[in-house]
């Protein structure tokens, strides 16, 4: 496997992948826990490490799974390492442990974590699973961090807990609260398709433009 | 490499495997972590004793735990300094919350004073209800005396209640309330207080 291809299976999950804002997976840690933006950030990173772990797991052991279990077999796997993740959080950060609460477990059933074994870890190597995870992981802390600043800077009117002026004195409490959660998430995934597809069109512009240019080019001579 | 076939055997014996695997894992990461947990309870309450009993003191109050028959869910605990009784911190609990029970820590002197008091865990509503964890609101409580009860200046009380956040206010008083009917029900602890 080359450079080129690690680096996009790194990149595609910021934007072009993103597991929250395309893919629309793992939505009950993305409503539940982004009240603020530095549960965000935890959610994502707990889960970054959970996908890391069982995407390599996943890519060592997967020719010793027979086909027909292999879900089984993938799940206990990813539940150890929740449940490691899940001890470790309590002894060593409990306040954020303590905000997270229930929805550490519950990464166990987020569709990103199974749906990335099935997927991509269980048909690839080692090193490109543990970018696959790295790279999936991460852009769903992005989506988690990005919702949760947009629901504390209006809801609260803090980022990472420091007041701003102004918005601080006058909060949109429906932000911090769950239906604040649908309205946000709607809004971003309206933004991040339009990016996607102006995006895309310059991308067939740009294709079109060179294919003429290779055109007259072909002609003249 | 070819991937094992599906046959009985080897789906047995790959599961069973996999699961030995897990849960020697999981028993290595419990046993490092289970000490720190522990004593990060044991802290966590310490502390919340020492947040409602202004009094120095030097006994482990949680260890002494004291429970009254027809009070589930509340416990009393002496703070000595020596063998001199200095404060009564009391956990107690109320389900009249808004969006669900409310458990408080409440500290009182000899004669039914409030001494201190703290959120240790609650559901109300970010913004209105959860306003009680502020310190603007559980400051007026300090001084105040409990004998007789108390309650919000809505139902005839003292105390002020958060603003739009009314039934927050009630259940937070009704904590304190069924905190001190406890230690007045517990007939093997006197209440703070010097004794002989």
């Amino acid at each position: 496997m080359s450079d080129i291809s690690l680096k996009k299976e790194f990149l595609k999950g910021f934007i072009r992948e993103n597991p929250v804002f395309v893919l629309l997976l793992g939505m009950c840690p993305t409503l539940g826990v982004t009240s603020s933006a530095i549960n965000g950030l935890g959610m994502g990173l707990a889960t970054t490490a959970v996908l890391i772990g069982s995407n390599v797991v996943v890519a060592l052991v997967k020719d010793l799974i027979p086909d027909k279990v292999r879900i089984p077999a993938f799940i206990v796997i990813i539940a150890s390492f929740v449940t490691i993740i899940d001890l470790v959080m309590a002894a060593y950060v409990p306040a954020l442990h303590a905000q997270l609460g229930l929805f550490i477990p519950l990464i166990v059933v987020n569709c990103i974590i199974l749906g990335r074994a099935e997927a991509f870890a269980s048909k690839n190597r080692v090193l490109a699973s543990v970018v696959d995870g790295l790279g999936m992981g991460l852009g769903f802390a992005f989506a988690l961090t990005l919702l949760g600043s947009v629901r504390e800077i209006l809801g609260a009117g803090a980022i990472f807990g420091a007041p701003l002026p102004f918005l601080a004195e006058n909060p949109i409490l429906i932000f911090i609260m769950p239906p604040g959660a649908f309205i946000a998430l709607g809004f971003l995934i309206a933004v991040v398709n339009s990016l996607r597809e102006r995006a895309e069109q310059a991308a067939l512009q740009r294709a079109a433009r060179q294919h003429e240019v290779t055109v007259k080019a072909g002609s003249g001579a | 490499m070819k991937r094992l076939e599906s046959t009985l055997p080897n789906m047995f014996i790959v599961l069973t495997l996999i699961a030995l695997i897990s849960a020697a894992a999981l028993a290595g990461t419990y046993s490092v972590t289970k000490p720190i947990l522990d004593e990060q309870a044991r802290q966590r309450q310490i502390d919340a004793v020492t947040s409602v009993v202004p009094e120095p003191f030097d006994n482990a109050p949680t260890d002494e735990a004291i429970t009254v028959e027809g009070f589930k869910n509340v416990e009393i605990y002496p703070a000595r300094q020596g063998d001199v009784t200095v404060g009564t911190a009391v956990r107690s609990y109320s389900n009249d919350g808004y969006g669900g029970p409310v458990t408080i820590m409440v500290g009182f002197s000899a004669n039914g004073e409030i001494t201190g008091t703290a959120v240790l865990s609650h559901t109300e509503t970010p913004g209105l209800g959860a306003k009680m964890t502020d310190r603007a609101f559980q400051d007026q409580f300090n001084g105040m005396n409990v004998v007789g009860g108390l309650a919000v200046a809505k139902d005839g009380g003292d105390v002020d209640a958060i603003t739009a956040a009314t039934i927050t206010s009630r259940a937070f008083c009704d904590a304190i309330n069924r905190a001190w009917a406890a230690v007045e029900a517990a007939p093997a602890v006197e209440p703070a207080g010097e004794q002989l």
